[in-house]
């Protein structure tokens, strides 16, 4: 029996939703475009992978309230994250932090695929690895004529 | 007594796959032809067991009989019929109940349609199809019975989730699961052809119609989630990246990889290695997916709630099957080598190049979704890695796709003229810098990306229009002419013109709907009018409506256009009494250049009850629909390809003209 | 070199497997977070008690100024939990020198008021947190949650949900010793 807030609430609200009421809406059309994009970003604490800005749990609320407090108050983009971040961890953001624990996560789809073009490039050049040969010398061109008449004369 | 009935065919299949997955190998070692035929017998028994079982649980449901606690758990009796039919599949071990009929299904259609298989190849391949059938059934026998009586069996059903009342859910893990599970069967293939030694032409044409089948049923799955969540959920979007998402996208795009690689190796005789190993690792990932969302590994909105200990033991099945085969093709893969040579610029090596894109794209899901899990194993640090990451990571991929698609089917076998075909492809270039220009002065700051991915669907669509035209001389003959190539060429190569051009389409559609949607939300009163994309609302009333099951309060918006009415949406907020729950109904007109999508929602302030609306214009977005529609048109126009029918390759007696292209 | 590298994806399939092994076993709750606040110190807050409610109210400076392990726990009249753990409180509210603090999470008045005479009020000082705001300080996604603050103020333990799970309460306890013994 664990959180009151996630089984009441998400499992019977999770995926109906209006979520950003108009209460919540500021008059600054250029903040309140800010405070969507933040909250599409940041993550409801207590639901199973949905952003604040769908979602229709009351922490949820709270903290697009909050994030709209904060912008109002001047803050940056990325210090309303920090905010969050600071309280929740960075679990709270969906775009995972690039530091050193994640430099595997970010650098990865790059690193493979230059890996792979590199083996596609490896495969792609092997028959170039195929031994050259030489041209046929006169005495052997000579056999192989031979070879071929008598050939010739046993299947017409 | 019918559940006793199902119950006790589910544990005779059990046996009849153990026995089938023992018999028919060693029989082909031993090169016993009788042992290698009763595979054939055994896998149509099998899938007639398995069909009694589940026809026994859908009777349970379709009667109710509420002594079955799985008919408890997921119905009640005042479900409309068809819902509870559905619910047959909605748990569990209902879902995994559909997944080995579809396992046996597979089994019985190679043992009924596969006479032209060589015996031993047939004989192993339904061995390790029996394998797997015996790992799943044990796994259900043991620990997810769907049988399982409720004793004393209560007056009626406890589950009455409308969210799940519906069509679009009730078809999405039937087609889903035909995917997942038919990859299981060129799975089968692969591992058969391993322990044979023998990789060659004939196996990828023998394999080629089971990939295509289940790739088109895996694309008509994935789009039909995506397409439920876009008018149910009313958020808008289709797609979030989510753990069970990513899930079942992976092995999409190394089926689509697979299905590329084996006509190579059919084609050319080269590639085994690779295609075997994407055969493999395909349905590994199927398996992966099966396990991830039943073993509460990680969060999602999605997963079956089901406790770790069974998770392990799905682990453990999945462990072996996959640490096995790819053991195997450790073993045996370096003796596979050699095929035909093909240059650096041909046919071959654009299609290498598409399966790195494809591999590389479907590697980066993998990382992104199970980072979380590696970050906390490590070092107990939660983070999140959602659609910016994948977002930022997956599209640049996609565009190198889109361009490669656009020249490959252009190029030749063996050798190809890059120079050439870079000319006859000026005009398409010209046309998708065109369309990006003209994006980008329409909706002016528009997201790089966005202009980006529109230029790709653009040289995409051209350039495989242009590659179809010449393949039937439209522009070089008379109708008539093309009318008879069309007719003479294969179906196969026009499933992959309709298939491409359809992903571009798609691309369209994806492009239009997430990067230039508009939305808003707002109080309304009856009376009040709003602008959005070029229409105006006016919000007529909202009225009481009842339904079978429910109350709703629905709102009367009034579209109109340039003065000209366009439709009235009614947007619901439903109640549903027994259950106890919610639900927003969304109103959606549709058209070709976008959707006016509207919400409603009831929110209590100072006692009176106040209206607020969400309206979102998505444009383009039902290019997407429309572009699915086409890739599983086209991958059906291939699978009836007369050559797939006839079966073996058979040595013509007329010559080959050497100017043939065809796929 | 080919034979190695047909090793690779066995290699990477067993890595990967182990992780999965390591995301089922052991006490892994998926979904829990962990408190970003741990050994920081005590957000800045400052709270009025329960309206109709003699008892002082709650603020930041009450808990830093403890000398002694202080356990803070978010609750509210409307969360079950909270009534499964309450008993496990007033437990921990005898503990000789350990102060137990309450914050009450988005309650009005009069039910809160019923609910601790109805259960017994185990809290020294009690902030009523209206809004909601000063929890999403503390970092709290739901009702109930504890804290223990040590004797220099920083947070040193949380536990998310009831204290009535199997284990919570002896690793409270353990936390609250180690608290006290810095």
């Amino acid at each position: 029996m664990k959180r009151l807030f996630c089984i009441l609430i998400c499992l019977t609200f999770a995926s109906q939703v209006i979520a950003v009421e108009p209460d919540e809406i500021l008059s600054d059309p250029i903040l309140e475009e800010r405070a969507r994009e933040i909250s599409a970003g940041v993550r409801c604490v207590v639901c199973q992978n949905e952003p604040i800005d769908t979602s229709n749990a009351s922490v949820a609320k709270d903290l697009r309230l909050l994030v709209r407090e904060r912008l109002v108050a001047g803050d940056t983009n990325a210090e309303v994250e920090a905010f969050l971040v600071a309280r929740y961890g960075e679990y709270v953001l969906f775009r995972p932090p690039f530091r050193a624990a994640t430099y595997a996560l970010w650098l990865a789809p790059a690193l493979i695929f230059f890996i792979g073009l590199l083996a596609v490039i490896r495969v792609v050049r092997r028959p170039s690895s195929a031994p050259k040969v030489d041209a046929l010398s006169p005495a052997e061109m000579e056999r192989l004529s031979e070879i071929m008449q008598s050939k010739g004369e046993k299947n017409p | 007594m019918i559940p006793e009935i199902g119950h006790f065919a589910l544990t005779l299949a059990l046996f009849v796959a153990v026995f089938q997955s023992i018999v028919p190998i060693v029989g082909a070692s031993l090169r016993n032809a009788r042992w290698m035929q009763i595979a054939d017998a055994t896998a149509k028994i099998q899938f007639l067991l398995i069909g009694v079982a589940f026809g026994a649980l859908m009777w349970s449901f379709v009667v109710g009989d509420y002594s079955v606690l799985n008919v408890v758990e997921n119905s009640h009796s005042l479900k409309p019929m068809i819902y509870k039919i559905a619910a047959t599949w909605g748990s569990h071990e209902g879902s995994l109940l559909l997944w080995v009929l579809i396992l046996a299904a597979f089994g019985a259609a190679v043992a009924i349609r596969g006479a032209n298989l060589p015996a031993s190849l047939k004989a192993r391949t339904l061995s390790v199809q029996a394998w797997i059938t015996v790992a799943f059934v044990s796994f259900m026998v043991l620990t997810s019975n769907p049988f399982e009586r409720l004793t004393p069996a209560p007056l009626d059903g406890q589950d009455l989730n409308p969210l799940l009342q519906d069509i679009g859910l009730a078809l999405h893990p039937p087609l889903l699961y035909l995917g997942y599970v038919g990859f299981s069967i060129v799975f089968s293939f692969a591992v058969a052809a391993l322990l044979e030694g023998r990789v060659d032409a004939a196996w990828a044409r023998w394999v080629r119609p089971w990939t295509l089948a289940a790739w088109i049923f895996l694309t008509a799955g994935i789009a039909l989630g995506a397409w439920w969540a876009y008018y149910e959920l009313g958020w808008g979007g289709w797609w979030f990246w989510d753990p069970v998402e990513n899930v079942s996208f992976m092995p999409w795009l190394l089926g689509t990889a697979l299905l590329h690689s084996a006509i190579v190796t059919e084609k050319r005789g080269t590639f085994q290695s690779w295609t075997v190993l994407l055969a493999i690792l395909t349905f590994s990932l199927s398996l992966m997916g099966t396990f991830i969302v039943r073993s509460g590994l990680l969060t999602s909105v999605h997963a079956f709630a089901v406790d770790p200990e069974r998770g392990i033991y799905i682990l453990a099945m999945f462990g072996v099957t996959v640490i096995g085969s790819l053991s195997l093709f450790a073993w045996r893969a370096p003796q596979m080598e050699g095929g035909g040579l093909f240059a650096p610029i041909s046919r071959e090596a654009g299609l290498l190049l598409n399966n790195l894109f494809l591999s590389v794209g479907a590697a980066v899901v993998l990382i992104g979704t199970l980072y979380p899990l590696f970050l906390e194993a490590i070092t107990d640090e939660k983070i999140s890695v959602g659609p910016p990451f994948f977002n930022s990571s997956f599209v640049p991929l996609s565009l190198g796709l889109l361009v490669v698609m656009g020249i490959g089917p252009h190029l030749s076998w063996k050798r190809a003229d890059l120079r050439g075909v870079m000319s006859r492809l000026r005009a398409a270039s010209f046309l998708a810098v065109l369309a990006g220009l003209g994006v980008w002065y329409m909706q002016t700051g528009g997201p790089v990306m966005a202009i980006l991915a529109i230029m790709g669907a653009v040289w995409l669509g051209f350039t495989t229009l242009l590659e179809w035209s010449r393949r039937i001389r439209l522009f070089d003959g008379s109708l008539a002419d093309s009318w008879r190539r069309i007719r003479s060429q294969p179906r196969a190569g026009h499933g992959m013109t309709l298939a491409h051009f359809g992903l571009a389409v798609c691309v369209i559609g994806f492009v239009g709907s997430s990067a230039w949607k508009e939305e808003f939300v707002t109080f309304a009163e009856t009376g009040d009018t709003f602008e959005i994309a070029g229409f105006d609302l006016e919000l007529r009333g909202v009225t009481n409506v009842t339904g079978p099951n429910y109350t709703a309060q629905r709102a009367i918006l009034q579209v109109r256009k340039n003065e000209k009415p366009v439709t009235v949406l009614t947007p619901e907020r439903r109640f549903y009494d027994v259950a106890g729950t919610q639900t927003t109904e969304a109103a959606i007109n549709s058209t070709i250049a976008g959707d006016l999508y509207a919400t409603l929602s009831v929110v209590e302030r100072d006692g009176a009850n106040e209206w607020t609306l969400r309206l979102i214009y998505e444009p383009l977005v039902g290019f997407i629909w429309a572009g699915v529609f086409l890739l599983v048109s086209g991958g059906l126009l291939s699978l009836s390809d007369r050559r797939l029918r006839v079966g073996a390759p058979k040595r013509s007696a007329k010559p080959v003209t050497a100017r043939k292209v065809s796929a | 070199m080919i034979r190695a590298l047909a090793f690779l994806p066995v290699v990477v399939a067993l890595g990967l497997g182990a992780f999965m092994l390591w995301g089922l076993t052991g006490d892994r709750d998926p979904s829990e977070i962990p408190s970003a606040l741990m050994g920081q110190a005590v957000p800045a807050f400052e709270l009025v008690g329960i309206e109709g409610m003699d008892g002082p109210g709650l603020s930041s400076s009450d808990i830093t100024s403890a000398s002694q392990p202080v356990v803070v726990n978010i609750f509210a009249s409307w969360c079950a939990p909270c009534r499964q753990e309450h008993p496990l409180l007033e437990t921990v509210a005898a503990i000789p020198g350990v102060s137990v603090f309450g914050i009450n999470y988005r309650n009005e008045a009069f039910p809160a008021r019923r609910w601790l005479g109805e259960m017994g009020n185990p809290f020294e000082r009690i902030g009523a947190d209206l809004d909601g705001r000063v929890s999403i300080e503390w970092g709290v996604t739901g009702v109930p949650e504890t804290f223990v603050i040590n004797g220099d103020g920083l947070i040193v333990y949380r536990h998310t949900g009831s204290l009535a799970e199997p284990g919570a309460f002896d690793m409270l306890k353990d936390a609250i010793a180690a608290a006290g013994a810095t």
